[in-house]
């Protein structure tokens, strides 16, 4: 395991000859105020983004940013500062800086040292050079080519190819030292077709803690061209969407975005801490049905959500959140969970190195039931089907949380009907998963492209669920 | 920044040795951009410290065209060696994309000539223990005003300044420093088991422009003491308000929809409605990207073309897109100075103020929270969350949550019935809040 912590400090410390005693000495200028905890986080990317469209590769860029955050904890108290400059004196400005939270304090040694792991769940790799530049707008090409190849009414075709190279190094007050080097690859189709004047758009892609072949394997991103066409061309014989109250059942997959916005923010560890969320001093509560068991699993393989370490050098931990509907506890970053007396279940993230790290989710979703999907969808009289989402949205206070679908259908009398035009469904978190009746044996985890966003710092996740149904949920149609 | 010509005069530096090694490493045109900001960050929680953050943001891109092909990159790195490597890497991604007739800098004729200086620059010297003073303060507003308030997110305290500056191979180049402030606050409520959160926010470019500490904790506080309570009402049909601040939202679709990339595509709900009908004849849209202190305001845009104050619709009639120079060309009309968005966007408000709005509308629903995506660009269908108040004889009844509304944009533009004079002042766009004709709203 000493091979990204290896790539990690070539990538971080050497071109700037820093050595593990020059943290040693940033950190010992942190500790001489009176804080509880201090790191230091190394970070390198390299972003490359590839956009065909109408059939040419329009756009190409590759972005570099590198630079170290210093970030000292004095009770509840943060002080956070950074550089780009990954330079001793640097540093120690930005530790003088950050220290000031606090009073001065005694001397403090500290000495640095490289922490194994038992676990990586994705190769230390570089994914920008997994496949050449040409190999790169060959596959756009080839996307381009089978979206249009589906039907003549495609019109327009976006297609775009995401790798992004993070290498990062940690270094915190209590001498432990790790890295991580994260590869990440993302590739999306977008489509408009049109008829007699109407026009509709459909959307699809994937992505992993991979190289580009990712995309290649089992022909996976000529997947997504066909998928973006037929959502696109299901949306065209849409009908308005019903408006009310009612039983919908959830595809399985990506409207696990369900379980992120519902239940999953309302137990990070900040607001549970402050006493802000929905789920304050639940713990040991009922907040579902029997049927709904529900984890954070940072630890599966090259998924778009895991952490070999999260961004405060925790191990990445597949962490139960609610066991057959009990509320078994939080999602937690170092500081929340030294106020509260817990211990980090490695969810501490942070965008970059610009940002401070909080409690945020990985990979979230609900293991699988027992029912048969077709029975679940027979159960329900007059309901809708969602398939395909949009973004969503939580309050976490009064736990209000909207997710939209894209691409839904009506149930009437057991049986999927018309596709209906895309609507936002509205629920209350805390109650939403008590009205889970029915949850299939067909968990199924996204495509790998999921964004969350928290307090303005984007992190990557993924999300998954089998199939359900929850028995009411308002549904914002207009018909 | 006491340093700021220097700093600027350097950053201008950066940009011209960007653009003379794009030209020496073969690129037949250039455009660079180098941005450098400072910042502080002050939060308080339950009348303590929780977060001092200092932050330094810099950046520079360049994009080099070799004929019609182009590439771009970027760094945060400011070493010397670090524009010729991020020159070079837009160089190499520029081999791969193809020739689009399209590409290029915008038209030279089009470059600002002149570069009025809007105001934009009042940095703040506060210092953390001034800032943190003033997050108390505010706080405390909040949390005072009533026993119901039993928590708090915090108030938070934000200053910037900073320089942009950017170039390209006309031999146009521009740059101006700028600052921004803000003060916020978030406070919790709860009555029964139920709790409610909502916030209030100040900004300007200038701290002497800003609502007082006091004045943005007691409208945090209120706000969510309004909304304490909520319930959810029936699915019905019924007029709606979107509060100014949510109003916001209708115009930053409107300028979604225009915008040269979502027309080219064909991706938007206002295709070819330039010159056509689109919102009553009252409604009156116009942009001044030269207002003085404007927190939008800028002397010409991302690609240096001059901006200027322009009619978006006049007595409802669509009579502008929005524009940058490859939108432009695509659609083969001319740039409107819009690359990089819109600024300072004005709907003229009517003669009633909300009070009076309410009023007009008689029974209907007042929305003061919108959550969610929920707009399909390319049809204009239109489904969001939303929390807000059960209006009945022109006056709030009771705090509503948990439902939707929903329609289509093109209706709901046409629907316009009044916009009210209470100004959201705080962004990019301003307008009163807006009375509808009514929309589906889901409930129980």
């Amino acid at each position: 395991m000493s091979t990204t912590i290896d790539i990690a400090r070539n990538t971080l410390l050497a071109p700037a000859n820093l050595q593990e005693n020059h943290i040693d000495q940033v950190m010992e200028q942190l500790l001489a105020a009176r804080i509880d905890a201090a790191d230091i986080y190394f970070q390198s990317s390299r972003l490359e983004s590839w956009v065909l469209e109408d059939g040419i590769i329009k756009e190409g860029s590759y972005n570099i940013e590198q630079g170290v955050g210093v970030r000292a904890m004095s009770g509840e108290k943060t002080g956070f500062a950074y550089t780009d400059e990954i330079e001793l004196p640097s540093l120690l400005e930005a530790g003088r800086t950050a220290r000031a939270i606090a009073r001065s304090g005694s001397q403090r040694g500290v000495r640095i040292q490289g922490v194994a792991r038992k676990h990586d769940y994705y190769q230390p790799i570089n994914p920008l050079t997994t496949l050449t530049e040409s190999e790169k707008v060959a596959l756009l090409q080839r996307l381009d080519a089978e979206a249009r190849r589906q039907d003549p009414r495609v019109t327009q075709v976006i297609a775009s190819l995401v790798a992004a190279h993070d290498v990062v190094l940690v270094a915190r007050s209590d001498g432990h030292l790790s890295g991580d080097v994260r590869p990440l690859v993302r590739c999306n189709v977008h489509v408009i077709v049109e008829q007699d004047g109407r026009r509709e758009q459909g959307s699809s892609g994937g992505g992993a803690r991979e190289g580009f072949h990712f995309f290649i394997d089992q022909e996976r991103a000529l997947g997504y061209a066909r998928e973006a066409v037929r959502q696109a061309l299901v949306n065209l014989e849409a009908v308005a969407a019903p408006a009310g109250t009612m039983p919908v059942v959830l595809g399985p997959g990506w409207p696990g975005i369900l379980l992120h916005e519902a239940i999953g923010h309302g137990l990070e560890g900040d607001f549970n801490r402050k006493g802000t969320s929905a789920f304050s001093g639940r713990i040991g509560q009922r907040v579902a049905t029997r049927h709904c068991t529900v984890v954070d699993d940072g630890t599966l393989p090259n998924r778009r959500g895991s952490l070999s370490i999260d961004d405060e050098g925790t191990p990445g931990q597949n962490t139960v959140l609610i066991e057959k509907g009990i509320l078994q506890g939080y999602m937690h970053d170092r500081l929340n969970a030294r106020l509260m007396g817990m211990e980090s279940t490695g969810n501490g993230r942070r965008e970059s190195y610009a940002h401070l790290p909080m409690p945020r989710m990985t990979n979230t979703y609900m293991l699988p039931g027992e029912e048969d999907p077709a029975e679940i969808i027979a159960s329900v009289k007059r309901g809708l089907y969602a398939v395909n989402f949009g973004g969503g949205q939580v309050d976490i206070t009064s736990g209000k949380f909207v997710f939209s679908a894209s691409e839904a259908y009506l149930i009437e009398n057991g049986r999927i009907t018309a596709p209906v035009k895309g609507a936002t469904l509205i629920g209350n978190g805390p109650d939403v998963l008590t009205k889970v009746s029915m949850v299939g044996n067909d968990l199924e985890l996204d495509s790998g492209v999921g964004t969350c966003g928290k307090e303005g710092q984007s992190v990557p996740v993924g999300v998954g669920q089998p199939t359900l149904k929850v028995d009411e949920l308002t549904v914002g149609g207009t018909n | 920044m006491n340093d700021l010509n220097e700093r600027q005069a350097q950053l201008q530096q950066m940009v011209e040795d960007m653009l003379r090694e794009a030209e020496r490493q073969g690129a037949s045109g250039a455009e660079a951009g180098v941005n450098f900001d400072i910042g502080l960050s002050a939060s308080i929680r339950l009348g303590v410290v929780e977060t001092i953050e200092h932050t330094r943001d810099q950046g520079m891109g360049v994009t080099v065209y070799f004929g019609q092909s182009k590439g771009s990159a970027s760094t945060s790195d400011f070493k010397p060696e670090a524009i010729r490597d991020t020159v070079r890497a837009a160089c190499d991604i520029a081999r791969f994309t193809s020739a689009d007739p399209c590409n290029g800098l915008a038209d030279a004729e089009l470059m600002a000539r002149e570069q009025p200086d809007l105001d934009l620059y009042h940095p703040w010297n506060i210092d953390v223990d001034q800032a943190i003073a003033i997050g108390i303060e505010c706080e405390a507003a909040a949390r005072d005003l009533d026993p119901r308030i039993t928590n708090s997110e915090g108030a938070t305290l934000n200053s910037h300044r900073g320089i942009q500056v950017y170039g390209n191979s006309h031999g146009f180049i521009g740059g101006y420093p700028s600052s921004s402030h803000s003060i916020s606050c978030a406070v919790v409520g709860q009555q029964g088991d139920s709790m409610q959160r909502d916030y209030w926010y100040t900004s300007a470019r200038s701290p002497e422009d800003l609502e007082s500490a006091q004045t943005v904790g007691r409208c945090a506080g209120e706000r969510t003491l309004a909304r304490l309570g909520a319930r959810q009402i029936k699915t019905c049909e019924a007029a709606v308000i979107f509060q100014a601040e949510m109003a916001v939202s209708l115009l930053r679709s409107l300028t979604g929809a225009i915008r040269g990339s979502a027309l080219y595509r064909r991706s938007s709900f206002l295709l070819d409605q330039l010159g056509q009908q689109i919102f009553p004849a009252c409604v009156h849209i116009h942009e001044n990207p030269l207002l003085p202190r404007g927190l939008a305001s800028a002397p010409f845009d991302a690609e240096g073309v001059a901006t200027a104050p322009k009619d978006l619709v006049r007595d409802g009639v669509l009579c502008s897109y929005v524009l940058g120079s490859y939108s432009a060309r695509k659609l083969k009309m001319q740039s409107t100075g819009n690359a990089g968005g819109v600024r300072n966007l004005t709907i003229d408000p009517g003669e009633l103020d909300l009070a009076g709005l309410l009023k007009e509308m008689g029974s209907g629903l007042l929305v003061t929270e919108l959550m969610g995506s929920g707009l399909n660009m390319v049809t204009g269908d239109y489904s969001r969350g939303a929390a807000g108040f059960w209006v009945e004889h022109g006056e709030i009844q009771y705090p509503v949550e948990e439902i939707t509304i929903a329609g289509n944009m093109r209706d709901m533009f046409a629907g316009v019935q009044a916009v009210a004079t209470d100004v959201e002042q705080r962004g990019s766009i301003r307008t009163g809040s807006w009375l509808l004709r009514p929309m589906m709203i889901a409930g129980s």
